[in-house]
Protein backbone atom coordinates (compact mmCIF):
# COMPACT_ATOMS: atom_id res chain seq x y z
CA UNK A 1 0.00 0.00 0.00
CA UNK A 2 1.18 3.75 -0.59
CA UNK A 3 0.54 5.73 2.18
CA UNK A 4 -0.73 9.14 0.82
CA UNK A 5 2.68 11.25 1.12
CA UNK A 6 3.93 8.47 -1.64
CA UNK A 7 1.12 9.38 -3.79
CA UNK A 8 1.02 13.35 -3.91
CA UNK A 9 5.47 12.87 -3.96
CA UNK A 10 4.58 11.07 -7.13
CA UNK A 11 2.14 12.95 -8.39
CA UNK A 12 4.42 16.48 -7.48
CA UNK A 13 7.45 14.56 -9.50
CA UNK A 14 5.49 14.02 -12.62
CA UNK A 15 4.01 17.34 -12.35
CA UNK A 16 6.90 19.06 -12.41
CA UNK A 17 8.05 16.93 -15.92
CA UNK A 18 4.65 18.57 -17.07
CA UNK A 19 5.75 22.17 -16.36
CA UNK A 20 8.99 21.36 -17.80
CA UNK A 21 7.72 19.94 -20.99
CA UNK A 22 5.42 22.65 -21.24
CA UNK A 23 8.25 25.46 -20.71
CA UNK A 24 10.43 24.12 -23.57
CA UNK A 25 7.32 23.78 -25.89
CA UNK A 26 6.40 27.39 -25.27
CA UNK A 27 9.90 28.81 -25.89
CA UNK A 28 10.31 27.07 -28.81
CA UNK A 29 7.19 28.39 -30.18
CA UNK A 30 7.89 31.85 -28.89
CA UNK A 31 11.42 31.43 -30.92
CA UNK A 32 9.70 30.73 -34.35
CA UNK A 33 7.34 33.38 -34.12
CA UNK A 34 9.09 36.15 -32.79
CA UNK A 35 11.79 35.06 -35.55
CA UNK A 36 8.96 35.39 -38.14
CA UNK A 37 7.81 38.76 -36.82
CA UNK A 38 10.85 40.23 -36.53
CA UNK A 39 11.25 39.79 -40.31
CA UNK A 40 7.92 40.68 -41.54
CA UNK A 41 8.13 44.09 -39.31
CA UNK A 42 11.51 44.60 -40.61
CA UNK A 43 10.35 44.08 -44.46
CA UNK A 44 6.93 46.19 -43.93
CA UNK A 45 8.88 49.49 -42.41
CA UNK A 46 11.05 49.11 -45.71
CA UNK A 47 8.49 48.53 -48.17
CA UNK A 48 5.47 49.22 -46.94
CA UNK A 49 5.71 53.40 -48.10
CA UNK A 50 6.81 52.12 -51.30
CA UNK A 51 3.55 50.78 -52.50
CA UNK A 52 1.61 52.99 -54.44
CA UNK A 53 -1.11 52.29 -57.34
CA UNK A 54 2.52 53.44 -59.45
CA UNK A 55 4.44 50.65 -58.30
CA UNK A 56 1.79 48.47 -59.69
CA UNK A 57 1.07 50.04 -63.35
CA UNK A 58 4.99 50.76 -63.99
CA UNK A 59 7.71 49.20 -65.52
CA UNK A 60 10.82 48.12 -64.23
CA UNK A 61 13.29 51.06 -64.89
CA UNK A 62 16.61 52.40 -64.15
CA UNK A 63 15.48 54.85 -61.82
CA UNK A 64 14.34 53.24 -58.64
CA UNK A 65 11.68 55.81 -57.93
CA UNK A 66 9.68 55.26 -61.46
CA UNK A 67 10.63 51.23 -61.17
CA UNK A 68 7.02 49.16 -60.61
CA UNK A 69 6.40 44.99 -60.79
CA UNK A 70 3.70 45.27 -63.65
CA UNK A 71 5.58 43.27 -66.13
CA UNK A 72 6.35 40.65 -62.53
CA UNK A 73 2.96 40.54 -61.66
CA UNK A 74 1.22 40.11 -65.20
CA UNK A 75 4.16 37.27 -65.56
CA UNK A 76 3.02 35.78 -62.21
CA UNK A 77 -0.47 35.75 -62.69
CA UNK A 78 -0.16 34.14 -66.04
CA UNK A 79 2.01 31.94 -64.60
CA UNK A 80 0.01 30.54 -61.82
CA UNK A 81 -3.00 30.48 -64.63
CA UNK A 82 -0.85 28.42 -66.26
CA UNK A 83 0.47 25.59 -63.73
CA UNK A 84 -3.24 25.62 -62.41
CA UNK A 85 -4.49 24.89 -65.56
CA UNK A 86 -1.63 22.36 -66.09
CA UNK A 87 -1.53 21.03 -62.75
CA UNK A 88 -5.19 20.78 -61.25
CA UNK A 89 -6.57 18.17 -63.64
CA UNK A 90 -3.55 15.89 -63.89
CA UNK A 91 -3.10 16.26 -60.10
CA UNK A 92 -7.23 15.30 -59.19
CA UNK A 93 -6.95 12.63 -62.15
CA UNK A 94 -3.99 10.99 -60.90
CA UNK A 95 -5.38 11.12 -57.07
CA UNK A 96 -8.72 9.67 -57.73
CA UNK A 97 -7.29 7.04 -59.51
CA UNK A 98 -4.98 6.06 -56.85
CA UNK A 99 -7.81 5.89 -54.36
CA UNK A 100 -10.69 4.55 -56.71
CA UNK A 101 -9.35 2.65 -59.37
CA UNK A 102 -5.80 1.34 -58.42
CA UNK A 103 -5.51 -2.27 -56.94
CA UNK A 104 -3.75 -1.61 -53.41
CA UNK A 105 -0.53 -3.39 -54.47
CA UNK A 106 3.01 -3.34 -54.33
CA UNK A 107 3.52 -1.21 -57.70
CA UNK A 108 0.51 1.36 -56.43
CA UNK A 109 2.77 1.15 -52.91
CA UNK A 110 6.26 1.87 -54.99
CA UNK A 111 3.98 4.88 -57.20
CA UNK A 112 3.02 6.36 -53.62
CA UNK A 113 6.17 6.20 -52.32
CA UNK A 114 7.32 7.83 -55.24
CA UNK A 115 4.93 10.56 -55.45
CA UNK A 116 5.74 10.98 -51.61
CA UNK A 117 9.54 11.30 -52.08
CA UNK A 118 8.66 13.67 -55.53
CA UNK A 119 7.46 16.46 -53.07
CA UNK A 120 10.77 16.75 -51.53
CA UNK A 121 12.95 17.31 -54.52
CA UNK A 122 14.63 20.59 -54.52
CA UNK A 123 12.90 22.57 -57.03
CA UNK A 124 15.79 23.38 -59.18
CA UNK A 125 15.99 19.98 -59.93
CA UNK A 126 12.67 20.30 -61.85
CA UNK A 127 14.32 23.47 -63.03
CA UNK A 128 17.15 21.02 -65.03
CA UNK A 129 14.61 18.87 -66.02
CA UNK A 130 12.40 21.68 -67.79
CA UNK A 131 15.41 23.28 -69.06
CA UNK A 132 16.46 19.75 -70.82
CA UNK A 133 13.01 18.67 -71.68
CA UNK A 134 10.68 21.81 -72.39
CA UNK A 135 13.09 24.26 -73.79
CA UNK A 136 15.19 21.91 -75.35
CA UNK A 137 13.77 18.77 -76.41
CA UNK A 138 10.07 20.61 -77.00
CA UNK A 139 11.39 23.56 -78.00
CA UNK A 140 8.94 25.73 -75.75
CA UNK A 141 11.06 28.30 -75.18
CA UNK A 142 12.09 30.55 -72.54
CA UNK A 143 7.87 30.93 -72.10
CA UNK A 144 4.85 31.40 -69.67
CA UNK A 145 4.00 28.07 -71.77
CA UNK A 146 7.44 26.56 -69.82
CA UNK A 147 7.14 28.41 -66.86
CA UNK A 148 3.47 26.81 -66.04
CA UNK A 149 4.55 23.44 -66.83
CA UNK A 150 7.33 23.47 -64.45
CA UNK A 151 5.60 24.63 -61.68
CA UNK A 152 3.20 22.40 -62.43
CA UNK A 153 5.40 19.83 -61.94
CA UNK A 154 6.62 20.74 -59.56
CA UNK A 155 2.89 21.33 -57.01
CA UNK A 156 1.75 18.40 -58.60
CA UNK A 157 2.80 15.85 -55.84
CA UNK A 158 0.88 18.07 -53.44
CA UNK A 159 -2.15 17.94 -55.15
CA UNK A 160 -2.31 14.56 -56.01
CA UNK A 161 -1.30 13.74 -51.75
CA UNK A 162 -3.97 16.22 -51.03
CA UNK A 163 -6.28 14.91 -53.13
CA UNK A 164 -5.90 11.15 -51.69
CA UNK A 165 -6.85 12.13 -48.29
CA UNK A 166 -9.79 14.69 -49.13
CA UNK A 167 -10.57 11.35 -50.51
CA UNK A 168 -9.89 8.57 -47.98
CA UNK A 169 -12.21 10.97 -45.30
CA UNK A 170 -14.80 9.70 -47.39
CA UNK A 171 -16.52 7.11 -45.10
CA UNK A 172 -16.91 3.81 -47.52
CA UNK A 173 -20.45 3.64 -46.48
CA UNK A 174 -20.91 6.25 -48.53
CA UNK A 175 -19.20 4.62 -51.42
CA UNK A 176 -21.47 1.52 -50.94
CA UNK A 177 -24.94 3.50 -50.73
CA UNK A 178 -23.87 4.84 -53.97
CA UNK A 179 -22.75 1.13 -55.71
CA UNK A 180 -25.90 0.00 -53.89
CA UNK A 181 -27.98 2.03 -55.91
CA UNK A 182 -26.98 0.93 -58.90
CA UNK A 183 -24.62 3.68 -59.69
CA UNK A 184 -21.39 2.77 -61.61
CA UNK A 185 -17.98 3.63 -60.13
CA UNK A 186 -17.78 6.78 -62.86
CA UNK A 187 -21.39 8.00 -61.31
CA UNK A 188 -20.09 7.47 -57.79
CA UNK A 189 -17.21 9.89 -58.15
CA UNK A 190 -19.05 12.66 -60.19
CA UNK A 191 -21.49 12.96 -57.67
CA UNK A 192 -19.97 11.95 -54.46
CA UNK A 193 -16.47 11.20 -54.45
CA UNK A 194 -15.61 14.27 -55.75
CA UNK A 195 -18.19 16.91 -54.81
CA UNK A 196 -17.70 15.93 -51.02
CA UNK A 197 -13.53 15.89 -51.35
CA UNK A 198 -13.40 19.35 -53.33
CA UNK A 199 -13.26 21.11 -49.83
CA UNK A 200 -10.01 19.27 -49.09
CA UNK A 201 -9.10 19.04 -52.88
CA UNK A 202 -9.27 23.12 -53.35
CA UNK A 203 -7.43 23.55 -50.17
CA UNK A 204 -4.27 21.54 -51.42
CA UNK A 205 -4.57 23.66 -54.67
CA UNK A 206 -4.49 26.99 -52.82
CA UNK A 207 -1.55 25.72 -50.94
CA UNK A 208 0.40 23.87 -53.93
CA UNK A 209 -0.54 27.54 -55.95
CA UNK A 210 1.12 29.62 -53.11
CA UNK A 211 4.14 27.50 -53.16
CA UNK A 212 3.87 27.87 -56.70
CA UNK A 213 3.97 31.74 -56.77
CA UNK A 214 7.44 32.27 -54.23
CA UNK A 215 9.11 30.22 -56.53
CA UNK A 216 12.16 31.37 -58.38
CA UNK A 217 14.87 28.88 -58.62
CA UNK A 218 13.56 26.72 -61.58
CA UNK A 219 12.44 29.77 -63.40
CA UNK A 220 15.72 30.96 -63.53
CA UNK A 221 16.95 27.77 -64.75
CA UNK A 222 15.24 27.32 -67.46
CA UNK A 223 15.98 30.94 -68.31
CA UNK A 224 13.23 33.46 -67.23
CA UNK A 225 14.40 36.75 -67.78
CA UNK A 226 15.03 39.83 -64.84
CA UNK A 227 14.43 42.45 -66.97
CA UNK A 228 11.23 42.75 -68.73
CA UNK A 229 9.87 45.76 -70.22
CA UNK A 230 6.43 45.27 -71.56
CA UNK A 231 3.91 42.72 -71.40
CA UNK A 232 2.01 39.56 -72.71
CA UNK A 233 0.21 39.60 -75.83
CA UNK A 234 -3.56 40.27 -74.71
CA UNK A 235 -5.54 36.86 -74.80
CA UNK A 236 -8.60 38.78 -76.14
CA UNK A 237 -8.39 39.77 -79.62
CA UNK A 238 -10.92 41.22 -82.25
CA UNK A 239 -10.52 39.16 -84.61
CA UNK A 240 -12.51 35.51 -84.50
CA UNK A 241 -11.91 33.33 -82.25
CA UNK A 242 -11.31 36.55 -80.17
CA UNK A 243 -9.05 34.08 -77.90
CA UNK A 244 -5.74 33.99 -78.43
CA UNK A 245 -3.08 32.05 -76.79
CA UNK A 246 -0.13 33.80 -78.25
CA UNK A 247 0.77 34.76 -74.73
CA UNK A 248 1.74 31.39 -73.56
CA UNK A 249 4.63 31.83 -75.55
CA UNK A 250 5.86 35.14 -74.50
CA UNK A 251 8.80 35.81 -72.23
CA UNK A 252 8.13 36.58 -68.52
CA UNK A 253 9.40 37.52 -65.24
CA UNK A 254 7.75 36.72 -62.02
CA UNK A 255 7.96 38.92 -58.41
CA UNK A 256 10.46 36.72 -56.98
CA UNK A 257 12.62 37.44 -59.86
CA UNK A 258 11.71 40.85 -60.29
CA UNK A 259 12.87 40.96 -56.25
CA UNK A 260 16.18 38.99 -56.87
CA UNK A 261 16.96 41.34 -59.51
CA UNK A 262 16.24 44.65 -57.72
CA UNK A 263 18.42 42.83 -54.63
CA UNK A 264 21.43 42.17 -56.65
CA UNK A 265 21.77 46.01 -57.50
CA UNK A 266 24.21 48.31 -54.98
CA UNK A 267 21.39 50.83 -55.01
CA UNK A 268 19.54 50.74 -51.29
CA UNK A 269 16.81 52.95 -53.34
CA UNK A 270 16.16 49.08 -55.11
CA UNK A 271 16.45 47.06 -52.17
CA UNK A 272 12.99 49.25 -50.71
CA UNK A 273 11.72 47.92 -54.08
CA UNK A 274 12.36 44.65 -53.67
CA UNK A 275 11.12 44.86 -49.82
CA UNK A 276 7.91 46.13 -51.50
CA UNK A 277 7.71 43.24 -53.86
CA UNK A 278 8.42 41.06 -50.76
CA UNK A 279 5.57 42.58 -48.64
CA UNK A 280 3.31 41.94 -51.26
CA UNK A 281 4.44 38.51 -52.47
CA UNK A 282 3.98 37.55 -48.55
CA UNK A 283 0.82 39.25 -48.74
CA UNK A 284 -0.78 37.41 -51.29
CA UNK A 285 0.35 34.09 -49.64
CA UNK A 286 -1.12 34.91 -46.18
CA UNK A 287 -4.20 35.64 -48.03
CA UNK A 288 -4.37 32.31 -50.32
CA UNK A 289 -3.55 30.31 -47.34
CA UNK A 290 -6.21 32.05 -45.42
CA UNK A 291 -8.51 31.13 -47.64
CA UNK A 292 -7.54 27.66 -47.66
CA UNK A 293 -7.93 27.35 -44.26
CA UNK A 294 -11.40 29.11 -44.36
CA UNK A 295 -12.62 27.03 -47.45
CA UNK A 296 -11.59 23.76 -45.18
CA UNK A 297 -13.23 24.47 -42.07
CA UNK A 298 -16.29 25.39 -44.23
CA UNK A 299 -16.55 22.40 -45.68
CA UNK A 300 -15.74 20.64 -42.63
CA UNK A 301 -18.58 22.12 -41.18
CA UNK A 302 -20.93 21.05 -44.21
CA UNK A 303 -19.67 17.56 -44.53
CA UNK A 304 -20.67 15.36 -41.49
CA UNK A 305 -21.31 12.23 -42.11
CA UNK B 1 -51.33 -17.52 -53.08
CA UNK B 2 -49.33 -19.99 -54.61
CA UNK B 3 -45.27 -20.27 -54.06
CA UNK B 4 -42.63 -19.78 -56.46
CA UNK B 5 -39.05 -19.15 -56.35
CA UNK B 6 -37.37 -15.55 -56.57
CA UNK B 7 -33.68 -17.12 -55.65
CA UNK B 8 -31.66 -20.01 -54.83
CA UNK B 9 -28.73 -19.67 -52.37
CA UNK B 10 -26.55 -23.28 -53.56
CA UNK B 11 -24.01 -24.20 -51.45
CA UNK B 12 -22.28 -20.64 -51.03
CA UNK B 13 -19.02 -20.33 -49.38
CA UNK B 14 -17.49 -17.16 -48.77
CA UNK B 15 -14.28 -15.77 -47.20
CA UNK B 16 -12.97 -12.44 -45.89
CA UNK B 17 -9.31 -13.49 -47.06
CA UNK B 18 -7.74 -16.24 -45.05
CA UNK B 19 -11.18 -15.72 -42.92
CA UNK B 20 -14.01 -17.82 -43.79
CA UNK B 21 -17.37 -16.76 -42.63
CA UNK B 22 -20.00 -18.50 -44.47
CA UNK B 23 -19.22 -22.66 -45.20
CA UNK B 24 -22.04 -23.70 -47.79
CA UNK B 25 -25.20 -22.29 -47.20
CA UNK B 26 -28.28 -23.10 -49.18
CA UNK B 27 -31.54 -21.44 -48.45
CA UNK B 28 -34.94 -20.64 -51.07
CA UNK B 29 -36.37 -17.10 -51.10
CA UNK B 30 -39.69 -17.29 -51.85
CA UNK B 31 -40.98 -14.59 -54.09
CA UNK B 32 -43.44 -11.83 -52.25
CA UNK B 33 -42.43 -13.36 -48.97
CA UNK B 34 -40.82 -12.56 -46.28
CA UNK B 35 -37.75 -14.26 -45.01
CA UNK B 36 -35.94 -13.86 -41.38
CA UNK B 37 -32.20 -14.31 -41.23
CA UNK B 38 -31.91 -14.77 -37.52
CA UNK B 39 -28.44 -15.68 -35.31
CA UNK B 40 -25.96 -14.48 -33.14
CA UNK B 41 -23.85 -11.85 -33.48
CA UNK B 42 -21.06 -11.98 -35.95
CA UNK B 43 -22.19 -15.61 -37.72
CA UNK B 44 -22.57 -14.13 -41.23
CA UNK B 45 -26.09 -12.41 -41.52
CA UNK B 46 -24.30 -9.45 -43.05
CA UNK B 47 -22.15 -11.33 -44.90
CA UNK B 48 -25.12 -13.56 -46.39
CA UNK B 49 -27.18 -10.39 -47.44
CA UNK B 50 -24.38 -8.68 -49.20
CA UNK B 51 -24.01 -11.71 -51.23
CA UNK B 52 -27.28 -10.91 -53.08
CA UNK B 53 -26.01 -7.48 -54.52
CA UNK B 54 -22.32 -8.03 -54.83
CA UNK B 55 -21.50 -5.69 -52.12
CA UNK B 56 -18.68 -8.03 -51.75
CA UNK B 57 -17.13 -7.24 -54.83
CA UNK B 58 -16.13 -3.72 -53.84
CA UNK B 59 -13.32 -5.73 -51.51
CA UNK B 60 -10.18 -7.03 -52.68
CA UNK B 61 -10.09 -10.12 -50.11
CA UNK B 62 -13.66 -11.16 -50.28
CA UNK B 63 -14.19 -14.84 -52.25
CA UNK B 64 -17.00 -16.77 -53.12
CA UNK B 65 -17.70 -19.95 -54.03
CA UNK B 66 -21.15 -21.15 -54.89
CA UNK B 67 -24.52 -19.24 -56.41
CA UNK B 68 -27.38 -17.65 -55.97
CA UNK B 69 -29.62 -18.26 -58.61
CA UNK B 70 -32.19 -15.70 -59.63
CA UNK B 71 -35.66 -16.66 -60.58
CA UNK B 72 -37.54 -17.05 -63.09
CA UNK B 73 -34.20 -17.18 -65.47
CA UNK B 74 -32.26 -19.08 -62.99
CA UNK B 75 -29.16 -17.16 -63.11
CA UNK B 76 -26.38 -17.05 -61.11
CA UNK B 77 -25.84 -13.87 -59.80
CA UNK B 78 -22.57 -14.80 -58.73
CA UNK B 79 -21.26 -15.17 -62.08
CA UNK B 80 -18.18 -13.63 -63.27
CA UNK B 81 -19.95 -12.61 -66.08
CA UNK B 82 -22.36 -10.79 -64.77
CA UNK B 83 -22.06 -7.52 -63.42
CA UNK B 84 -22.82 -5.98 -60.01
CA UNK B 85 -24.79 -3.04 -61.70
CA UNK B 86 -27.02 -5.24 -63.21
CA UNK B 87 -27.99 -7.23 -60.02
CA UNK B 88 -27.78 -3.61 -57.82
CA UNK B 89 -30.09 -2.12 -59.95
CA UNK B 90 -32.75 -5.46 -59.61
CA UNK B 91 -32.10 -5.90 -55.89
CA UNK B 92 -32.13 -3.04 -53.12
CA UNK B 93 -30.75 -3.00 -49.95
CA UNK B 94 -30.78 -0.96 -46.84
CA UNK B 95 -27.68 -1.52 -44.19
CA UNK B 96 -27.27 -2.01 -40.92
CA UNK B 97 -25.86 1.65 -40.29
CA UNK B 98 -28.02 4.60 -42.08
CA UNK B 99 -26.15 6.24 -44.70
CA UNK B 100 -27.50 8.48 -46.00
CA UNK B 101 -25.33 11.21 -48.51
CA UNK B 102 -24.30 14.35 -47.79
CA UNK B 103 -27.04 16.03 -49.59
CA UNK B 104 -30.96 17.16 -49.66
CA UNK B 105 -33.43 14.75 -48.40
CA UNK B 106 -34.67 14.85 -52.26
CA UNK B 107 -31.47 14.14 -53.80
CA UNK B 108 -31.33 11.01 -51.53
CA UNK B 109 -34.37 9.22 -52.64
CA UNK B 110 -34.26 10.44 -56.57
CA UNK B 111 -30.48 9.13 -56.26
CA UNK B 112 -31.66 5.57 -57.86
CA UNK B 113 -33.67 7.42 -60.45
CA UNK B 114 -31.35 9.56 -61.25
CA UNK B 115 -28.77 7.08 -61.29
CA UNK B 116 -31.06 5.63 -63.77
CA UNK B 117 -31.05 8.50 -66.14
CA UNK B 118 -34.80 9.71 -65.05
CA UNK B 119 -34.97 13.13 -65.99
CA UNK B 120 -38.76 13.57 -65.81
CA UNK B 121 -39.40 15.77 -62.86
CA UNK B 122 -42.90 15.24 -62.57
CA UNK B 123 -42.15 11.33 -62.17
CA UNK B 124 -39.03 12.17 -59.58
CA UNK B 125 -41.42 14.08 -57.23
CA UNK B 126 -44.31 11.39 -57.38
CA UNK B 127 -41.80 8.84 -56.62
CA UNK B 128 -40.10 10.96 -54.07
CA UNK B 129 -43.34 11.38 -52.09
CA UNK B 130 -44.63 8.12 -52.29
CA UNK B 131 -41.59 6.28 -51.10
CA UNK B 132 -41.19 8.66 -48.22
CA UNK B 133 -44.97 7.71 -47.66
CA UNK B 134 -43.89 4.24 -47.34
CA UNK B 135 -41.22 4.86 -44.90
CA UNK B 136 -43.37 6.55 -42.84
CA UNK B 137 -41.29 9.81 -43.47
CA UNK B 138 -43.55 11.93 -45.49
CA UNK B 139 -44.65 13.93 -42.72
CA UNK B 140 -41.46 14.81 -40.78
CA UNK B 141 -39.71 15.51 -44.52
CA UNK B 142 -42.43 17.25 -46.77
CA UNK B 143 -41.44 20.80 -45.83
CA UNK B 144 -37.62 19.94 -45.46
CA UNK B 145 -36.99 18.31 -48.93
CA UNK B 146 -34.26 20.35 -49.84
CA UNK B 147 -32.19 20.66 -46.60
CA UNK B 148 -29.41 18.24 -45.74
CA UNK B 149 -30.43 14.83 -44.73
CA UNK B 150 -27.70 14.49 -42.71
CA UNK B 151 -29.01 16.93 -39.94
CA UNK B 152 -31.80 14.00 -39.75
CA UNK B 153 -32.14 12.00 -36.67
CA UNK B 154 -30.33 8.53 -36.56
CA UNK B 155 -33.83 6.90 -36.95
CA UNK B 156 -34.92 9.41 -39.90
CA UNK B 157 -31.75 8.87 -41.36
CA UNK B 158 -32.85 4.93 -41.74
CA UNK B 159 -36.45 5.21 -42.58
CA UNK B 160 -34.68 7.95 -45.00
CA UNK B 161 -32.27 4.86 -46.43
CA UNK B 162 -35.56 3.18 -46.78
CA UNK B 163 -37.15 5.26 -48.51
CA UNK B 164 -34.32 5.67 -50.97
CA UNK B 165 -34.41 2.38 -51.70
CA UNK B 166 -38.53 2.12 -52.75
CA UNK B 167 -38.06 4.60 -54.79
CA UNK B 168 -36.64 2.48 -57.94
CA UNK B 169 -39.26 -0.54 -57.02
CA UNK B 170 -36.29 -3.26 -56.10
CA UNK B 171 -37.63 -6.95 -56.89
CA UNK B 172 -35.63 -8.16 -54.10
CA UNK B 173 -35.44 -5.89 -51.25
CA UNK B 174 -32.38 -6.42 -48.34
CA UNK B 175 -33.16 -5.00 -45.20
CA UNK B 176 -29.96 -5.30 -42.83
CA UNK B 177 -31.73 -4.64 -39.02
CA UNK B 178 -34.17 -1.68 -40.29
CA UNK B 179 -35.00 -0.98 -37.33
CA UNK B 180 -32.51 -0.86 -34.82
CA UNK B 181 -31.78 2.42 -34.66
CA UNK B 182 -35.89 3.04 -34.60
CA UNK B 183 -38.39 4.39 -31.94
CA UNK B 184 -41.42 1.36 -31.46
CA UNK B 185 -43.96 3.55 -33.02
CA UNK B 186 -41.54 3.76 -35.86
CA UNK B 187 -40.79 0.19 -35.82
CA UNK B 188 -44.20 -0.61 -35.97
CA UNK B 189 -44.31 1.61 -38.70
CA UNK B 190 -41.95 -0.06 -41.10
CA UNK B 191 -43.25 -3.50 -39.99
CA UNK B 192 -46.40 -2.52 -41.67
CA UNK B 193 -44.98 -1.45 -44.46
CA UNK B 194 -42.88 -4.52 -44.91
CA UNK B 195 -46.27 -6.48 -44.64
CA UNK B 196 -47.34 -4.21 -47.30
CA UNK B 197 -44.08 -4.53 -49.60
CA UNK B 198 -44.86 -8.11 -49.70
CA UNK B 199 -47.45 -7.69 -52.49
CA UNK B 200 -45.11 -6.59 -54.75
CA UNK B 201 -42.05 -7.13 -53.52
CA UNK B 202 -39.63 -9.95 -52.17
CA UNK B 203 -37.68 -9.19 -48.85
CA UNK B 204 -35.33 -10.74 -47.17
CA UNK B 205 -34.34 -9.23 -43.52
CA UNK B 206 -31.84 -9.80 -41.10
CA UNK B 207 -33.22 -9.13 -37.60
CA UNK B 208 -32.39 -9.52 -33.87
CA UNK B 209 -35.91 -9.11 -32.31
CA UNK B 210 -37.16 -12.51 -32.41
CA UNK B 211 -40.82 -10.90 -31.94
CA UNK B 212 -40.21 -8.92 -35.16
CA UNK B 213 -39.04 -12.15 -36.97
CA UNK B 214 -42.12 -13.83 -35.87
CA UNK B 215 -44.71 -10.74 -36.63
CA UNK B 216 -42.84 -9.94 -40.48
CA UNK B 217 -41.33 -12.96 -42.00
CA UNK B 218 -43.41 -16.15 -43.46
CA UNK B 219 -39.68 -18.33 -43.12
CA UNK B 220 -37.21 -18.09 -40.95
CA UNK B 221 -33.30 -19.23 -41.43
CA UNK B 222 -31.38 -19.75 -38.28
CA UNK B 223 -27.83 -19.41 -38.93
CA UNK B 224 -24.98 -20.32 -36.46
CA UNK B 225 -21.11 -19.74 -37.05
CA UNK B 226 -21.50 -19.39 -40.50
CA UNK B 227 -23.99 -22.07 -41.05
CA UNK B 228 -27.19 -23.06 -41.90
CA UNK B 229 -28.93 -24.50 -38.95
CA UNK B 230 -32.67 -24.59 -39.92
CA UNK B 231 -34.60 -23.32 -42.22
CA UNK B 232 -38.74 -23.31 -42.41
CA UNK B 233 -41.92 -21.51 -42.12
CA UNK B 234 -41.46 -18.88 -39.16
CA UNK B 235 -44.53 -20.17 -36.78
CA UNK B 236 -42.55 -23.54 -37.31
CA UNK B 237 -39.02 -22.20 -36.16
CA UNK B 238 -40.46 -20.23 -33.17
CA UNK B 239 -43.07 -22.98 -31.60
CA UNK B 240 -41.50 -25.47 -32.45
CA UNK B 241 -37.87 -25.86 -33.92
CA UNK B 242 -36.21 -29.23 -35.08
CA UNK B 243 -32.43 -28.23 -34.02
CA UNK B 244 -31.33 -28.01 -30.84
CA UNK B 245 -29.41 -25.26 -31.56
CA UNK B 246 -32.21 -23.38 -32.61
CA UNK B 247 -34.07 -23.17 -29.78
CA UNK B 248 -31.32 -22.54 -27.32
CA UNK B 249 -31.30 -19.53 -29.45
CA UNK B 250 -35.09 -18.78 -29.52
CA UNK B 251 -35.26 -19.86 -25.87
CA UNK B 252 -32.21 -16.90 -24.82
CA UNK B 253 -30.25 -19.72 -23.59
CA UNK B 254 -27.41 -18.28 -25.83
CA UNK B 255 -26.31 -15.62 -28.11
N1 LIG C 1 -14.64 -6.75 -43.83
C1 LIG C 1 -14.39 -7.81 -43.07
N2 LIG C 1 -13.16 -8.36 -43.02
C2 LIG C 1 -12.90 -9.43 -42.26
N3 LIG C 1 -13.80 -10.05 -41.49
C3 LIG C 1 -15.06 -9.57 -41.48
C4 LIG C 1 -15.41 -8.42 -42.27
N4 LIG C 1 -16.73 -8.17 -42.06
C5 LIG C 1 -17.16 -9.09 -41.20
N5 LIG C 1 -16.17 -9.94 -40.84
C6 LIG C 1 -16.29 -11.09 -39.93
O1 LIG C 1 -17.20 -12.01 -40.50
C7 LIG C 1 -18.04 -12.57 -39.50
C8 LIG C 1 -19.49 -12.35 -39.87
O2 LIG C 1 -19.76 -10.96 -39.83
P1 LIG C 1 -21.18 -10.38 -40.18
O3 LIG C 1 -21.05 -8.92 -40.23
O4 LIG C 1 -21.72 -11.06 -41.37
O5 LIG C 1 -22.01 -10.81 -38.88
P2 LIG C 1 -23.52 -10.53 -38.50
O6 LIG C 1 -24.17 -11.84 -38.38
O7 LIG C 1 -24.14 -9.56 -39.43
O8 LIG C 1 -23.37 -9.88 -37.05
P3 LIG C 1 -24.21 -8.71 -36.37
O9 LIG C 1 -25.49 -9.33 -35.92
O10 LIG C 1 -23.37 -8.30 -35.20
O11 LIG C 1 -24.40 -7.63 -37.36
C9 LIG C 1 -17.63 -11.93 -38.19
O12 LIG C 1 -16.81 -12.84 -37.50
C10 LIG C 1 -16.86 -10.72 -38.60
O13 LIG C 1 -15.84 -10.46 -37.66
MG1 LIG D 1 -24.77 -7.57 -39.30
Amino acid sequence: MESQQDILANIKRRQFWDFVFALTGLMSLLFALITLITLIVDLSLTGVPRITLDFFTSFPSRFAGKAGILSAWVGSFCVMITTAFCAIPLGVAAGVYLEEYSKKNWVSQIIELNIINLAGIPSITYGLMALGLFVYQLKLGQSILTAGLTLGLLVLPIIIVTTREAIRAIPNAIREASYAMGASKWQTIRHHILPYSSGGIMTGVIISLSRAIGETAPLITIGALTFIAFLPTAPISDVPPFINLKWLMDPFTVMPIQMFNWLSRPQAEFHVNAAATGVILLMMTLIMNGGAIYLRSRFRKKMKW
Amino acid sequence: MELNLRAEVKNLEFSYGEKKVLNGITLPIYENRVTALIGPSGCGKTTLLRCFNRMHDLYANAQYKGEILLYPDKRNILGKEIDPMEVRMRIGMVFQKPNPFPKSILENVAYGLRVRGVKKQSFIEERVERSLQQAGLWKEAKDRLNSPATALSGGQQQRLCIARALATEPEILLLDEPTSALDPISTRHIEELIQELRKDVTIAIVTHSLHQAARVSDYTAFMYLGDLIEFGKSDQIYTNPKDQRTENYITGRFG
